[in-house]
């Protein structure tokens, strides 16, 4: 299984705003166990979802020159279930960024109906982490990662 | 109209809530965020963004939370601040007190000079200058 909780974005204003979408399938090993005979998208990786558009937008900001590490979930709010077959829509703008790391405030929508809201801190690491050396490469945005952008930016130009 | 102290100091209350998930009447001026309200390190930042959003300010790196000084052995010896250091941690968070801390200058004890007092003064010279 690979890390990826979106499957594409479809708005980036850099700086400011990203859009991302993922489609929910049975083929997802989670969904048969969470719960079986009841298949519901679990809310832990509803957040991770919103945590890989709102991290990217926040990496992005940076030309992906910071590690951009979850700090925190400041709020996370469910009002509903989403299911095989629907489609979340993760709506997410930057609220502050800084040097030292950012904080983004989002909504979740299911196949068009609001779901839940989804506020992140992210933290610059190599700017917090005083004494501490991490890897010179940035191991956050792996290329799995970028080339969602990149196909996204790709679509933009051919006007997909 | 200027924001009052009483008023400024609600308003730090609510950002220490929802920031720390700490209860109102735990929020009191001589609280220490890190002993007395469970703050973490990665939650001075999240207080930061937090008082910039609540009060319209921007806080400037180092400035509320100092944390260029523990590097430097002129300043910090044997774990303990030396006269230039405690001159000089002084001279940057004039917000706080140092009443209790200068007898024994002990870096570990320096997240005491964090108290919600310290926030207090420190929104409440910002707003005035």
């Amino acid at each position: 299984m690979r890390w990826i909780w979106i499957d594409k974005f479809v708005e980036f204003e850099s700086g400011r705003r990203a859009v991302a979408v993922k489609n929910l399938t049975l083929a997802e090993e989670h969904l048969h166990d969470h719960f079986p005979g009841y298949p519901v998208m679990p809310a832990s990786l509803m957040i991770e979802g919103m945590a890989q558009t709102a991290g990217i937008l926040v990496g992005e900001a940076r030309d992906f020159s910071e590690k951009v590490i979850l700090a925190k979930v400041k709020l996370a709010r469910f009002e509903g279930v989403a299911r095989p077959g629907e489609q979340l829509r993760f709506e997410t703008v930057i609220e502050s960024i800084t040097p030292e790391g950012a904080t983004t405030s989002g909504k979740i929508l299911c196949d068009g109906r609001p779901l839940g809201q989804v506020d992140i801190m992210f933290s610059h690491i190599d700017q917090n982490m005083s004494g501490l050396n991490f890897p010179q490469e940035n191991f956050v945005f792996t290329d799995e990662f970028r080339n969602l952008l990149t196909t996204y930016q790709v679509r933009r130009r051919e006007g997909v | 109209m200027p924001m009052s102290r009483e008023e400024i100091f609600e308003n730090v209350r609510d950002t220490l809530v929802d920031a720390l998930a700490v209860e109102p009447d735990e929020v009191t001026e001589g609280a220490t965020l890190t002993g007395d309200l469970g703050a973490e390190s990665i939650d001075f930042l999240d207080i930061v963004f937090r008082l910039e959003k609540s009060f319209d300010i921007k806080i400037p790196r180092g400035e509320l939370f100092p944390d260029d000084l523990l590097n430097n052995p002129d300043y910090v010896s044997n774990g303990k601040f030396t006269p230039t250091g405690l001159s000089q941690i002084k001279k940057a968070m004039p917000h706080a007190d140092f009443s209790g801390f200068e007898s024994d200058p002990d870096v570990n004890k320096m997240p005491d000079l964090f108290t919600v007092k310290t926030l207090v003064n420190y929104i409440e010279a910002k707003l005035a200058a």
